[in-house]
Order: structure tokens, then C-alpha cells, then sequence
């Protein structure tokens, strides 16, 4: 049997972004919760949510699905941070012994432009699979692909594209930005074929398709805070950024 | 049921396995199948639900050769199928590594792996794609781990003993699903594929018998829309969360495959279900899902208990002499790389024992000390840092300094709709992909055998027997103003309706956590058949319970998560009822399915192959009856049946 653990218990004040529908007005709203250091910052919105719809009160909705920090559904800003107050991690895989009893926590959604707020702490992040649709794959159609030892691949290049496509789409790096860039997202996709052999046929047309939708999208640009990186629950480097300029600047030149 | 009174020979399912040389059969096939004119193609549309391995890959694949494709999920957006969360890695019998792999290797591995309850010809023709599938990956980028010669790495993964394994660090589902997206967004770019996001499949439309579209509610705005299609093809996983707690995500469901149960399809083996052996424990009540640790660990973690019973010093302070590292002893040749499913009674056995360890006691050590000894920290590092990182996270110890706690958690349903060797279930029309059917990992999946499975279904069945239909069968011209369109979406709003009105006190949550204790309790790692009848009844008193006093809150018509998880969890209140029945029906044990009463001296499953050598279907015959029983026999020409042994 689990035993019902009742020490590393916590009380705690939420102040959570609550808002009905998009454009309707929004505002903060404060709950009180006793919640327990072993719990993941997700599972204390649980029992929230639980005990709301116990009072009758409706649910708070926030997005989460996979709870292991790699499907890039959670999008909370904790107290002004993306993923919160811990480097390298998604919400999901917060824990409240980060928190000690009597801390006041304020909970938003991303906030940009162009991931408006649908309901609550949900937003709408179908700008970056725009992005991707313009050009973040190689195209090669099922069953047309030699075998995988023609394609032999340098390991150095190999562990780097594979650094830049560990990106799970969260989003933090555009709630992070002063500007709301979206330049590590479409840098980490670029980046990963610019350092691959299958991704040269299409270098230059993926890498200006890729910014120039990421442009209509409503993202801002980068002028080097490098608060994307920071945020990063993967970790990935703004030195993608660096090579998507470079990428950018080649690919113009080249075509013209 | 007894053998006695089992179903009659009339009423066994053909499965449309070809003759001839196993070797040969799916070559044979792909010739004799009808092919569909590459002009003729964009006349036909295409639903695909789901769009992780099996669904993603299916939908760009089947875009790119012409078809019409209408793709949906539940998610923002395709990228978050819970494939990605897939650790480990993927199988393919390249033979890379020179060590005596085959096609016929890995088709017997997975026979025998699967405690010989699944379809042979489906699984040779799964191993003979298992290379494709590497070639179209690392086509389209997908950065598979490389040695320093610039060639792909492989490793040796969950029981296997050749190095088969391809893997992405340990984010292999990720980077495959990615490469599946991107597949899928180059079609939508292009205009073949039409995706529906956040939108859930509530019902199969069939007319005239054949799968002729779907209803679905958006998740943003609550409206049903009606689609038509010519073919629908399901790939929308397992239903591991029937338990609850699992490693599933907390989003995946039965819903669309018990709709389409409910609509005809017969499900098969539903009491097949892998309990993962290296999961992180639980802490407290308040849990919502368990986090698996990639069973890739177990190559270089040692596996231990203390050996009093009781013992609470902290591990380190448990000299050598007073381990008990109870899979090494007990299984020389294959030590800590058995079956996941032998891994987790034996897990089950000690804890039991009350040699548990960790406050819960529902726990064990995986030690990594002597790795760490003997290859040092980094390489232990390189191998397995990302996970080391995640346990971390979630526990707050440092695996590189003090051995972790494991136990077992649901992770993976064997079991799914019964399709036939075109992957086409009893409802004509309807096809079934990934985890989603029951076909090829018999009563036990190996290890980075799932992602093989998806991609191999996606990439390369579908393309080929979605013909055995679309040419083979005159199909009208269907519109959504049809009867049985207005008749499915009437009846899925009448459900959401009722769902709203029952204005109880307990919550979603809670009403589903108790199913999950009750399934876990009855039908998990050990069942027998008074547990399981006892489990039927208390899953029929919850059932009522949830109809009585769910309390749903808020507006139909708007983003309501609630709502949402009460459709789906209403499912598994009536496909937990099945799935105990089929354990119950079942008496025997095999691979993940464990009955009490059959077991060998030394507490290894006993199967009955005399008896139970079938695959059982479950064909729906109305709420709150009893479904009906069929069969499909299964017959074993290349891999010759005997007892299980990684001693």
C-alpha cells in the first residue's frame, strides 16, 4: 500500500491567470492549496482543479499530456519564467521541492503575439507548425531511400544536428523573448539539416521559406538577449541562431 | 468459458494469411493484391486518426502516393503523439554489427518474445520491413547515433542478444515522430493532407457495413463535424490509461478504437498488457502518472534487493554479501536483460516478499556503481545522461551517486482491434495501425519493438493492402447529409448531453483513479479468476457510480477538459469490464498475461498450448451484455513452440 505521505506538506498561494475565451478579459485569481514537496508543479494544478470542482467551481484549463518533459505540450510562465524557476526543465518536470511553505506563485500562459490565449493558461501555438510546413524536413518519399550506410554521416556533425533537434516545440523560447523571436525554433530545424548530408538539396530554399513564414507569423526579431536559451528545457544553444543567419545570408546570396 | 463450450469453427476469423514459403508470403501478397491506378488515387479520400508512428507515417505516405488525406488528432498539433516519449529505440534487422542477425533472427526473437501468441506471417513480414524503415529515417534526417566512422550505432536492447538496436540518445520516439512530421507537413504544405487538430474522433461512421467516416467534436469550439471518407484507418494507440497510472500520456485513450468496437470491430486479446519493469515509483495519492526509465538502462544497471526482508538502511550501507541481485542468479545467461515481463514479476516476487525498498517499499534497485567503475562516469554519462537527469528531476536523488528505485508500470497494450493480415478489421473499410491492433507482439512486446511496428505499419503495410479495398470493392459516393451520419453524430451528442446532466459530486479524476486501483488490483501484474470476477463486479458498481455521480462543470461549447476526460473515461468503465473477461476467459498464463493458477514450480507463466493456441475477438453485442466470443486459431509452421527459458 502507498503510504499517504504527509510530511514535506506545503501551503501555498496561486495566483492564476484565468480567462474565458480568446479576446474576453482576463485576470489573475487567487487560490490557497496545501500541497506536498514529492508532487510535480502539474500534479498540485490536480488537486486544485479537484478541489475546485468539488466547490463547484470550473477547472482551470492548462495544456499537458506526456508529463516526461518531451512532447512540448505545457506552456505556464512561473513567476515571470517560462517552465519556471528551474534551467533546463519543461513545467511537467517541476517539483514543488523547488518551493517552501507560504510562497506566493503566479501562473500565466505564454504570452505573444502570435500564441494567442484560447482559454485560461491555453494558447494557440499552430504559428510554429506553419513554420515547419514551409520547409523543416527533406523531401524524399516512402521507399525511395538507399540504404541508411550510403549516407555515412561524420559523428561530431552527427551529435550536433542532433543537439538542435532535440527542440520539442514548446514555445518557451518565443515567451522568453523580449521581442517574442521565434528565431531558436526555426534555427534549431535549420540547423539540424544545415549539418546533415540529406538536408543539402534543399539548403537555401528550406532556410528562406523557414524565415520568411516565421516573419508573417507575427514573431518578432532577435537582438541578442539570448533569453531563449535560457529558458530552453532542451538546452539548445543561440549559436543555432548564428547559423541560421549564416544559412540566410548564403541562401540569398546564392539565389540571387 | 471452458474449452468446452468455446465457439464453433464457423464462427473463427480468417485472417487472409497468404500461403506459401514464409519468407515469400508478404512479396507474394504485395503481387497479387490489386493495385489502385496512381490517376485513380486522388479519387479517393482518406481519414487517418491519430498521427504518431503509425497514423503520421500512414498519412504522408498515403498523401505522397495521391490519395486524398484527412489526418486528426486531439493535440495543438501532430508533433505531441505520445510516440514521442519513446526512449529507447528501434529494431532492424540490418546485421550492422555483423553478429549473426537476420530477418529470420529478429522474426524468431519476436515470436518467442511474444510467448508465441501472435500471428507468424504478420510478424516475418514486420522483421523483412524492419530494415526499410531504418533507410527512410536516416533519408529524412532523423539523426540516429553514429560512430566515429560516420556509420549508424547500434545497440543490444530489452533481452535481445544481437546488437539491433538503432537509437537517437534516448529520445528515439521523439526524433522518429519528428521525421514523421515532417513528412506529414510536406503534404500539407502541398495540399494533400488536410490536419484537423484538436479534434477528437467520437464515432465511426459505417454505411451500407463499410467504414465510411467519422464524427468528431472540436475540442476548442464543442461543435461535431461529420467527415466522409472512402477508408478510415485508426492508428490511435493503446489504452494503458484504463489503469490510470501508467506511462502513458494523460491524454491517450480507448476512445476512438471502442467507438469503432462499438460499431463492429471485433477487439482482440484485450488482457494483454506490458508492465514496464524499470519505471520510477510511485510517491504519494496524488500521483497522475508514472514516468518510464528506458529499459536500455538494464544493459549496464544491476538489478537488487536487500536480502533480509525489512531491511531499512540506506543502499549504500548494505554491504556487498547482503545484495540479492535476484535476476543475475536466477537467470544466468540473460541476467538483467530478461523480458520486461519476467523482469517485473520478479520484481513483483521480492517486493512481496517484503524485500522492497524506498518509503513505499514498492520498489527495487537498479545500482549503477559497478558501470560507473568500470567506465567510467562520462561514458555512463554519454549512454545514459538525459535519463539520469530525469530521474533526478522527478525523485531528487542523483543516480550517479546512489542506486535508483524502480517497479514495474503499465506501459504498452499487446492487445488492440483484430485485423487481418491487410490490417483491415471486421468492419470493411476500416483499417487498424500501431498500437491501436493486436496483430504482431502476441502476449508480450520486446523492446524497441513498438516504434518498428508504427513505422512498419505506417510507412509500409498500409500503402500496399489499403488497395485490397479501395480497388477491390465498389464503394458509392457517400455525403455527410447520409442517415448514418445524422444518426452517429445525434447519438454521440446524446451522450455528451447525458454526461453534463448527471450534475454529481465526484470528479473526472477521481472516479478514474478508482477504476485504475480496481484494474490494477485484479488485473495486473498477477490475475486469477476470483480476483477477476471480483474485479468485473466492482467495475460494474463504479460504472454505475460514474453515471450517477460524475460532476462535470462548465460549458459544452467551449474548451472543456473535463468534458473530455469524461468521454474517454466512460469508455474504459465498459472496456475494463472486457478486458478482465478475457483474462478471466483465458486460463492459462503467457507473457504479460499471468494467471495464478498456472505457473511452473519455480513461479515462470505455464502456457497451454493444447487449449489456448488462439487469438480471442470480442465482438460488441450492446451495452451492459456480454460480448461475444470468437477465435482465430494460431497455427506456428517456422518457429516450433516450446517453454520459454532465459535461464
Amino acid at each position: 500500500m502507498i503510504q499517504k505521505a504527509n510530511h514535506g506538506d506545503m501551503r501555498l498561494t496561486l495566483e492564476v491567470w484565468r480567462q474565458a475565451g480568446p479576446g474576453a478579459p482576463g485576470g489573475f485569481k487567487t487560490y490557497e492549496i496545501v500541497a506536498n514537496e514529492h508532487m510535480s508543479f502539474l500534479e498540485m494544478l490536480d488537486v486544485l482543479n479537484q478541489q475546485l470542482v468539488e466547490r463547484g467551481e470550473e477547472p482551470i484549463v492548462f495544456e499537458h499530456d506526456c508529463r516526461e518533459g518531451i512532447c512540448g505540450s505545457c506552456n505556464l510562465t512561473i513567476d515571470g519564467k517560462p517552465h519556471g524557476p528551474r534551467e533546463r526543465t519543461t513545467v511537467c518536470q517541476l517539483h514543488m521541492r523547488e518551493y517552501r511553505s507560504g510562497d506566493h506563485i503566479k501562473i500565466e500562459p505564454w504570452r505573444a503575439n502570435a500564441f494567442p490565449i484560447i482559454r485560461d493558461l491555453m494558447c494557440d501555438r499552430g504559428s510554429f507548425d506553419k513554420i515547419q510546413q514551409a520547409g523543416g524536413y527533406v523531401s524524399v518519399n516512402t521507399g525511395a531511400a538507399p540504404d541508411a550506410h550510403c549516407i555515412p554521416v561524420p559523428k561530431e556533425d552527427a551529435d550536433l544536428a542532433f543537439d538542435a533537434a532535440q527542440c520539442i516545440g514548446c514555445g518557451a523560447c518565443v515567451a522568453a523573448c523580449p521581442n517574442a523571436s521565434a528565431m531558436l525554433f526555426t534555427a534549431a530545424k535549420v540547423s539540424q539539416y544545415a549539418l546533415l548530408p540529406q538536408g543539402e538539396p534543399e539548403r537555401e530554399r528550406r532556410v528562406i521559406a523557414m524565415v520568411d513564414t516565421m516573419d508573417e507569423q507575427g514573431f518578432g526579431n532577435c537582438s541578442n538577449h539570448y533569453e531563449c536559451e535560457a529558458a530552453c528545457p532542451k538546452g539548445i544553444s543561440v549559436t543555432n541562431i548564428s547559423r541560421m543567419n549564416r544559412e540566410y545570408a548564403r541562401a540569398t546570396l546564392k539565389k540571387r | 468459458m471452458t474449452p468446452a463450450d468455446s465457439p464453433t469453427a464457423s464462427e473463427c476469423l480468417d485472417s487472409k494469411v497468404p500461403s506459401g514459403p514464409m519468407s515469400e508470403r508478404w512479396s507474394r501478397h504485395k503481387f497479387d493484391l490489386k493495385l489502385v491506378n496512381p490517376s485513380n488515387r486522388r479519387k479517393f479520400d482518406v481519414i487517418v486518426v491519430g498521427t504518431g508512428l503509425a497514423g503520421g507515417s500512414a498519412a504522408a505516405t498515403l498523401a505522397e502516393m495521391g490519395y486524398n488525406v484527412k489526418a486528426f488528432c486531439t493535440h495543438d498539433s501532430p508533433r505531441r503523439a505520445h510516440s514521442i516519449a519513446a526512449q529507447g529505440g528501434i529494431n532492424a534487422a540490418k546485421n550492422y554489427k555483423g553478429d549473426g542477425d537476420s530477418v529470420h533472427r529478429l522474426f524468431y526473437d519476436t515470436v518467442k518474445g511474444g510467448d508465441y501468441r501472435s500471428r507468424e506471417s504478420n510478424v516475418h513480414r514486420l522483421a523483412e520491413v524492419s530494415v526499410d524503415i531504418i533507410d527512410q529515417c536516416v533519408a529524412q534526417g532523423v539523426p540516429f547515433a553514429r560512430e566515429y566512422g560516420g556509420l549508424l550505432d547500434n545497440r543490444s536492447f530489452g533481452g535481445a542478444q544481437v546488437s539491433r538496436t538503432f537509437y537517437a540518445r534516448g529520445q528515439t520516439g521523439q526524433q522518429l515522430l519528428l521525421g514523421a512530421y515532417g513528412a506529414m507537413n510536406r503534404m500539407i504544405q502541398a495540399g494533400r493532407i488536410e490536419m484537423y487538430n484538436r479534434r477528437e474522433m467520437v464515432d465511426l461512421v459505417v454505411v451500407d457495413g463499410v467504414a465510411r467516416g467519422i464524427i468528431t467534436r472540436n475540442l476548442i469550439t464543442g461543435e461535431y463535424e461529420r467527415h466522409t471518407a472512402h477508408t478510415v484507418l485508426l492508428g490511435s494507440g493503446g489504452y494503458g490509461n484504463a489503469f490510470f497510472l501508467s506511462t502513458n500520456a494523460k491524454n491517450s485513450n480507448v476512445t476512438a478504437a471502442w467507438r469503432a468496437h462499438k460499431r463492429g470491430a471485433f477487439f482482440a486479446n484485450p488482457c494483454y498488457t506490458q508492465i514496464h519493469p524499470t519505471c520510477i515509483p510511485r510517491s504519494g495519492d496524488y500521483q497522475s502518472k508514472l514516468t518510464l526509465m528506458s529499459e536500455s538502462l538494464r544493459n549496464d544497471g544491476r538489478v537488487w534487493v536487500p536480502k533480509t526482508k525489512g531491511d531499512s538502511r540506506a543502499a549504500v550501507d548494505i554491504p556487498e554479501n547482503e545484495r540479492d541481485y535476484y535476476l543475475e542468479s536466477k537467470y544466468p545467461s540473460f541476467g538483467n536483460l530478461v523480458p520486461r515481463d519476467v523482469a517485473s514479476r520478479n520484481a513483483k516476487l521480492v517486493t512481496d516478499e517484503g524485500r522492497g525498498v524506498g518509503p513505499t517499499g514498492e520498489a527495487v534497485y537498479l545500482d549503477f556503481a559497478d558501470a560507473i567503475k568500470r567506465d567510467g562516469r562520462d561514458t555512463i554519462a554519454a549512454r545514459y545522461g538525459n535519463l539520469f537527469e530525469m530521474y533526478e528531476r522527478i525523485t531528487g536523488d542523483n543516480p550517479y551517486e546512489v542506486p535508483m528505485r524502480i517497479f514495474p508500470a503499465v506501459h504498452y497494450t499487446m492487445g488492440g482491434l483484430w485485423v487481418d493480415y491487410n490490417l483491415e478489421s471486421t468492419v470493411p473499410g476500416l483499417f487498424v495501425l500501431g498500437e491501436a491492433n493486436f496483430s504482431d507482439h502476441g502476449a508480450n512486446r520486446l523492446g524497441a519493438s513498438a516504434l518498428m511496428q508504427g513505422l512498419a505499419d505506417g510507412y509500409f503495410v498500409i500503402p500496399a493492402t489499403i488497395a485490397s479495398h479501395l480497388a477491390g470493392r465498389q464503394l458509392q459516393e457517400v455525403t455527410t447529409d447520409h442517415e448514418a451520419f445524422k444518426e452517429a453524430e445525434a447519438s454521440s451528442r446524446e451522450r455528451m448531453d447525458k454526461l453534463m446532466a448527471i450534475k454529481g459530486t465526484r470528479s473526472v479524476d477521481a472516479l478514474h483513479r478508482e477504476l485504475g486501483n480496481v484494474v490494477w488490483n485484479h488485473c495486473g501484474m498477477e490475475r486469477s479468476a476470483e480476483g477477476l470476477n471480483e474485479g468485473i463486479k466492482k467495475v460494474r458498481d463504479l460504472r454505475d457510480q460514474f453515471w450517477q455521480d460524475l460532476r462535470v462543470l462548465g460549458d459544452p461549447q467551449t474548451v472543456n477538459q473535463d468534458l473530455e476526460k469524461a468521454g474517454r473515461l466512460a469508455d474504459f468503465m465498459e472496456f475494463a469490464e472486457v478486458m478482465m473477461n478475457d483474462a478471466l476467459v483465458r486460463d492459462e498464463s503467457c507473457g504479460g498475461h499471468f494467471r495464478a493458477e498456472h505457473q511452473s514450480d519455480e513461479g515462470e507463466a505455464k502456457r497451454d498450448d493444447e487449449n489456448f493456441s488462439h487469438t480471442t475477438a470480442w465482438e460488441f453485442s450492446g451495452e451492459g451484455q456480454l460480448p461475444k466470443e470468437h477465435r482465430e486459431p494460431l497455427t506456428f509452421e517456422e518457429v516450433k513452440l516450446t517453454t520459454r527459458s532465459y535461464k
